[in-house]
């Protein structure tokens, strides 16, 4: 057997995820499994938001340093960016549930709308964050 | 002789419809974070760079606290039934199986509790 290895190699193999050119409704669908999972880890920062407004001033003003700081804006962009594309996404989830949308030129516009649409909406919020244009609620 | 019901026998083996209300659960959770997710980030942006007694304010306004106790709450639940598919997916062996499904649970509930002490201390 261990003098014939080419016959081996010979053999058709089962397509796997390395071997496709990735359509378009396979990329939407795995990124949206990614930003589920990130999301899971995004609830320990609204936690932490949450315990540090309880606890008092100092807490929540060692919390806003941290989201402030360059490390922190990284990770709360990513947090936003999946908030946005998880809540686009799952209402084009929402869609094919109830039988909409599930021709396959239909289904692969809607993906790259909702690509654009997710990163236009956390763009968007820095933008106006960093224009001064949030912080309506003070 | 069996004296078990069909039922009885087909429940815990796999199709036993508790897939159903898996898939259900997790429809109905995702159709109510439409709504709360865009209020939430419409409020998060209005308290960027607020300062803590902004955001107190903010959420000891009942109907604001009402609204988080409820994103928090019903995130967390969907987050759980998300992450125990994915679990269920890469995860073949019944004992690490387990192992992480119930951690998944304990993080989801350890996560909760944090956040609604957080918002009754804030909000009563």
């Amino acid at each position: 057997m261990a003098d014939q290895p080419q016959k081996v190699a010979a053999r058709p193999l089962s397509p796997f995820v390395t071997i496709y050119k990735w359509p378009i409704t396979m990329a939407t669908s795995i990124t949206h499994r990614m930003t589920g999972v990130a999301l899971a880890g995004g609830t320990l920062l609204l936690a932490w938001w949450l315990i540090a407004a309880a606890s008092g001033p100092e807490t929540y003003d060692y919390f806003r340093g941290v989201v402030a700081s360059p490390l922190g804006q990284v990770v709360l962009f990513g947090f936003v960016w999946s908030l946005a594309y998880h809540l686009v996404n799952g209402m084009r989830h929402l869609a094919w549930d109830f039988g909409y949308g599930f021709a396959v030129p239909r289904a692969n516009l809607t993906g790259i709308l909702v690509a654009v649409i997710s990163v236009v909406l956390a763009v968007g919020a820095f933008v106006l964050a960093y224009l001064g244009k949030g912080g309506y609620y003070q | 002789m069996s004296l078990e019901t069909p039922l009885h026998k087909a429940q815990g083996l796999g199709s036993a419809h508790s897939g159903v209300g898996h898939f259900k659960q997790q429809r109905v959770t995702a159709i109510a974070l439409v709504p709360l997710s865009i209020w939430f980030g419409i409020s998060a942006l209005g308290l960027v760079g607020a300062n803590e007694v902004s955001a107190l304010i903010f959420l000891s306004n009942p109907l604001n606290a009402l609204l988080m106790g409820a994103f928090v709450l019903i995130a967390l639940y969907h987050m759980a039934l998300g992450l125990q598919e994915v679990i269920v997916d890469y995860v073949s062996q019944e004992g690490p199986k387990l192992i992480l499904v119930l951690l998944n649970r304990g993080f989801a509930l350890a996560v909760g509790a944090a956040c609604v002490f957080a918002l009754l201390r804030i909000a009563l």
